[in-house]
Order: structure tokens, then C-alpha cells, then sequence
């Protein structure tokens, strides 16, 4: 079994990938400046121009990127290339305003496509196995990101995309399925269904998962792990630098590797811009090197995560990203302690509630205090005063024991909490500092 | 011989019974028999209706948490005692009660108590040996 999908780049010695970086940053600039008016205007405004750029050390000296900036430029504006080279488009859900929108040449989608290879293969994937495909496929870049992939390497793609999750099982045992890539989230309700079916997990062919799209905790990773008899790996990605695999979990499981030989990555401060240390928890910013159609400089994900270059057990010499903590957007501070609303809602995942909450954060006698109102929904609901005391005792204990502070819970009505159309607002903040 | 009972989730706040009582009236449904288990932060509102399932369907329809459980509603002769002796066939067939409610009717001389047990299949066999009446779903609609 291949232990690598591109040897050549995932075990590349250190100085031959700075050079190839340096190499495809300039090209990448100059691509920018020439045929992306948004950029050009920007580096004009700066008094940068491309030949300023000599090595991949100078990426500091570049501007950052925003969602807004895409957002700005939509649909097409921040494109490098002719429509003709175009070979297709994606979107994001635009869950916080108008969808991003992004492209490819042919070239872009076999960078990506590579990209996702390379993840396969570090779960343990191989030509001869059956991929089954459970995320969406259409302008999200999940489903066609994990075909492409399969694919690209020679496996077998079974497009089942997600929903019809009875049928989803049904293809588990009777296609053979070895290696299942969907949500974190979609994989629980998979095992649940499993369990529903009277299917013992172990009897079927599966034995891997590739799963991402969103935020997951370890706590995630075992109740998958044994709903589903796998083993479970991590994945990142965004369609504003490709889709998923720009970023893979190897048999180590302590970090994903990065395919830095495109996506070059680095940590910043959110509020000052400054480039952090390895092991220091920031902003995630990317800058594509290599891709053609939207080469997106110092792109800011807004995602939380830290990088490392200790020598990984599997040989590969690609940075380590730790698993995403959240959106820096979104994170509170609670009586010192950081806490991502995405924490909360794990925990809330967790006990099988719907994830309908509030958090709202108040400061009484100069202490924080912090109450999360939780819908109470009918999944959970019993007739039985003494199981629902004990559910909201046992979120209690996970809120202490995950996020390290403590908060009071109040059950709630459904639907008592808003609604929005754009991204949900999950906190109110009363706090004057 | 199962009596369906829902159960509906509210909170602590004012005018959530009246809703509750409210959705319910506006389709012509009758409470037989209610009862509210209550702690500091919410309570839980049992009822027994005329027409179960077209209730939580109201309640739904109006975005409520409801869930539906099976009870027994024994006919206990209205005389001092009477409640003692389905009482006692519980505890003497090993029977716990979670809870009861008890309601009077203005037909005959019997009152009428809504108990849930753990085990109701064994339930229904030791008051069936010992001659305590149930009463079936149909005879609570008639009411």
C-alpha cells in the first residue's frame, strides 16, 4: 500500500519547498498585479509592485485579503483569467451575507483534486477502495472536492452525496463502501441510523472516514469512531483557496498537513496583523501559490488554529495545522477564559440536542457570568422532571469540563429563540468594557 | 386499557398555561384531567383530552414541545379506601408509581386516578386480577 500520493512534495526536504515557494510567490504576484484590478489598485495604493517581492519571506510585506473584498468584487471580479479558461465555479452557502464565489482552470481543479489525493491516501485510502461520498455535491466544494479526489488517485467514487440517510447505510453494506468522507455531524446521524437498522457497525467493509466542513472535537472524533467501528481523520478546507484537502490529518492524528506547496499558510494576530510563532494559537491566513484562476493573497480564513514543523511520525515534512478552534470573529472572553461559541454548541451536539441556543454574557458585582439558553426540543424531551434535571446538569458538566468555566443553562421553548436569515446570532453580549 | 397523555414543556413565565389551554380550546378539545410538575425553571404540564392526537398536533402546529406517554386511569369507588386498594395492588405486584393525578367525573359514583408506572403490562395484569377497574380510551372520550 502507497504510504504517499505525491512523495515528491508531501516528503520534500524543507529547503526545496521554501525554493519552489519562493518560486511560485512571484509568479503568483505578478499574476495579481496584471490581471486582477482589485490588486493592482491595492499594491499601487501601497507602492509595492511584484518585483518588490524576491523570496517567500516577503510575503509580509503583501496586503491581506478579506471575505468582504470577494464579497465586493461578486461574482466574477477577482478572477485572473478569462471566462474561457474558466472550467468551473463553486460557492459558499453564504450563511453571513452574499456567497463567495470562486473558480477554477483545469489546472486549479487538478491542483485540488491532488490536494484531496493526498488526503485519501493519508487515511489509509488506496485505488482499490470504494469512496463513498456523503457531502453535498453542487456549488459546495465538499462533494465534488472528495470525487475529484478519488478519482485523481484511482479509487472508486460512489457519488452518494447526503440526505436519504436509510439508503446511505443500505450503500455501506451493499456497495462495499471502504472509506466514507462527509460532516462530522452527518457521521453521527449515519451511526445513529446504523444503530436504528439493528446493523452491528463492525460487519460492514468500512474502515475509514474523511471528515470536515466544520469545527469537530476529539470528544466528536471517539463517539464516531465507535458509531461508525472506524478510525476517523480530520480535513480542511475552504473554496476560497480550493476546497477540502487543502489541509489533511495522517495516521499521527496529531495535526493536518498542509499542502503549503500551494496554500502557503501563516498565523497572525487578528487585531495587529503580526505574524505569530509556531505553536501559537492565531488567525489562519493563506496565499495561493500556483493556482491560477483566483490566486488570493494573505486570504484571512477568520478560522483559529496553530502551526507546527516538529517531524511528524509519517514522514511528511508538509507544516502541521492543529484542528480549527473557531472563528476569531466569534470568540468571548468569560472571566479570562477564551471561549468559541462553537465549543458550545459541541457540547450541545453532544447530548443530542438540537443546536438552537443564546448566550448571553452579563457582568454582576464585576464578575462575568454567562447563561445559555437552549431550546428545549422534542428529541430530548421526556415526561420525566428527573431526566430532564439530569440532561441539564450533565450540559452543566460539560460546560465546565470543556470550556473551563462554568455557565447557568436555561431550557427553553422552541422557537423562542430568533431566527435570522443570515448567520444565526448566538450571542448578546450586556457587558460595558 | 392505556390512556394516552401528553406532556407538554413550559416554561417559567406568565401566560404560557393560558397558550397552552388557549391552542387547544381554539379546536374544540376537552381536558379530562391535568396535572403540573413544576421545579424553579420549568414545569411540565401533563393533560388528559378528549382527543389526544388532534391535541398534539395543536400544540405542535403552535411550535410547543410536546410528547405523548401511556398512564392507566383506574376507577377507584369513591368511599374512603378506594384509592388504598389500587394502591396496594401496585405495591403488592412490585409495581413503582412514577406519579398520579386523580379527577372526579359527574357521571357515576367512581373517581378516577391517572397513574404512571414503570411496567404496565404487569400493572394491567395485577389490577385485572384483583378487580380494579381500568378505563379504556374510548370511555375517557365519552366522558
Amino acid at each position: 500500500m502507497r504510504q504517499y500520493y505525491q512523495a515528491e512534495y508531501e516528503t520534500a526536504p524543507r529547503n526545496h519547498l521554501r525554493a519552489l515557494q519562493s518560486e511560485r510567490l512571484i509568479k503568483s504576484v505578478y499574476s495579481c498585479y496584471n490581471n486582477i484590478p482589485f490588486y493592482r489598485k491595492k499594491l499601487d495604493e501601497m507602492g509595492l509592485h511584484p518585483k518588490d517581492i524576491a523570496s517567500i519571506d516577503d510575503i509580509v510585506k503583501l496586503p491581506f485579503t478579506y471575505k468582504q473584498d470577494l464579497r465586493d468584487n461578486y461574482p466574477y471580479g477577482m478572477f485572473a483569467v478569462p471566462r474561457e479558461e474558466l472550467v468551473r465555479i463553486h460557492a459558499s452557502s453564504g450563511t453571513t451575507g452574499k456567497q463567495t464565489v470562486v473558480g477554477y482552470t483545469q489546472q486549479d481543479v487538478d491542483i485540488w483534486a491532488n490536494s484531496a489525493a493526498r488526503a485519501i491516501v493519508a487515511a489509509g485510502g488506496t485505488q482499490s477502495d470504494y469512496i463513498h461520498v456523503s457531502y453535498g455535491y453542487g456549488l459546495f466544494t465538499g462533494g465534488l472536492g472528495l470525487h475529484y479526489g478519488a478519482e485523481k488517485l484511482g479509487a472508486t467514487a460512489i457519488p452518494v452525496s447526503s440526505g436519504n440517510t436509510r439508503r446511505q447505510v443500505t450503500i455501506l453494506q451493499d456497495f462495499h463502501s471502504d472509506l466514507i468522507c462527509c460532516t462530522p455531524s452527518y457521521a453521527m446521524y449515519i451511526g445513529e441510523t446504523i444503530k436504528d437498522m439493528g446493523i452491528d457497525p463492525s460487519s460492514l467493509p468500512l474502515r475509514a472516514g474523511i471528515f470536515g466542513a466544520e469545527s469537530w472535537s476529539e470528544n466528536m472524533r471517539k463517539e464516531i469512531e465507535k458509531a461508525l467501528a472506524i478510525k476517523a481523520y480530520d480535513i480542511y478546507g475552504l473554496s476560497e483557496i480550493a476546497g477540502p484537502g487543502v489541509a489533511y490529518e495522517c495516521a499521527e492524528q496529531s495535526g493536518m498537513h498542509i499542502c503549503e506547496d500551494y496554500f502557503y499558510p501563516e498565523i497572525i494576530d487578528p487585531e495587529t496583523g503580526e505574524t505569530l510563532p509556531d505553536g501559537e494559537y492565531g488567525e489562519l491566513v493563506f496565499t495561493c501559490i500556483g493556482k491560477e484562476a483566483l490566486p488570493l493573497l494573505r486570504y484571512r480564513t477568520r478560522d483559529i488554529c496553530a502551526l507546527s514543523h516538529e517531524k511528524c511520525s509519517c514522514g511528511r515534512t508538509l507544516v502541521k495545522m492543529t484542528k480549527t478552534k473557531g472563528r476569531s470573529d466569534d470568540m468571548l472572553i468569560i472571566r479570562g477564559v477564551n471561549v468559541f461559541p462553537s465549543q458550545i454548541e459541541h457540547i450541545i451536539l453532544e447530548l443530542g440536542m438540537e443546536p438552537n441556543y443564546l448566550i448571553i454574557v452579563d457582568r454582576i458585582n464585576n464578575l462575568d457570568t454567562m447563561t445559555v439558553q437552549i431550546e428545549m426540543g422534542d428529541a430530548v424531551f421526556s415526561d420525566s422532571v428527573k431526566e430532564i434535571e439530569r440532561i441539564e446538569r450533565k450540559i452543566k458538566e460539560n460546560m465546565q469540563s470543556v470550556l473551563g468555566v462554568s455557565a447557568n443553562i436555561k431550557l427553553v421553548e422552541p422557537k423562542s429563540i430568533p431566527r435570522s436569515e443570515g448567520k444565526a446570532k448566538r450571542v448578546i453580549d450586556n457587558r460595558e468594557i | 386499557m392505556l390512556i394516552k397523555q401528553i406532556s407538554v414543556f413550559v416554561e417559567n413565565q406568565k401566560g404560557r398555561l393560558a397558550d397552552i389551554t388557549k391552542a387547544l380550546a381554539d379546536q374544540n378539545i376537552s381536558i379530562r384531567a391535568l396535572s403540573i410538575a413544576d421545579t424553579t425553571d420549568f414545569g411540565i404540564l401533563r393533560l388528559i383530552v378528549d382527543m389526544p392526537d388532534d391535541a398534539v398536533k395543536a400544540l405542535k402546529d403552535q411550535g410547543m414541545t410536546v410528547s405523548l406517554t401511556n398512564v392507566l386511569a383506574v376507577a377507584i369507588p369513591d368511599v374512603p379506601g378506594g384509592f388504598y386498594s389500587a394502591i396496594k395492588t401496585l405495591a403488592d405486584a412490585d409495581i413503582s408509581v412514577e406519579y398520579a393525578y386523580a379527577f372526579i367525573t359527574p357521571k357515576a359514583n367512581n373517581a378516577f386516578v391517572i397513574i404512571r408506572v414503570e411496567d404496565n403490562d404487569t400493572a394491567i395484569e395485577a389490577f385485572k386480577n384483583n378487580n380494579v377497574s381500568l378505563l379504556t380510551q374510548e370511555e375517557i372520550f365519552n366522558i
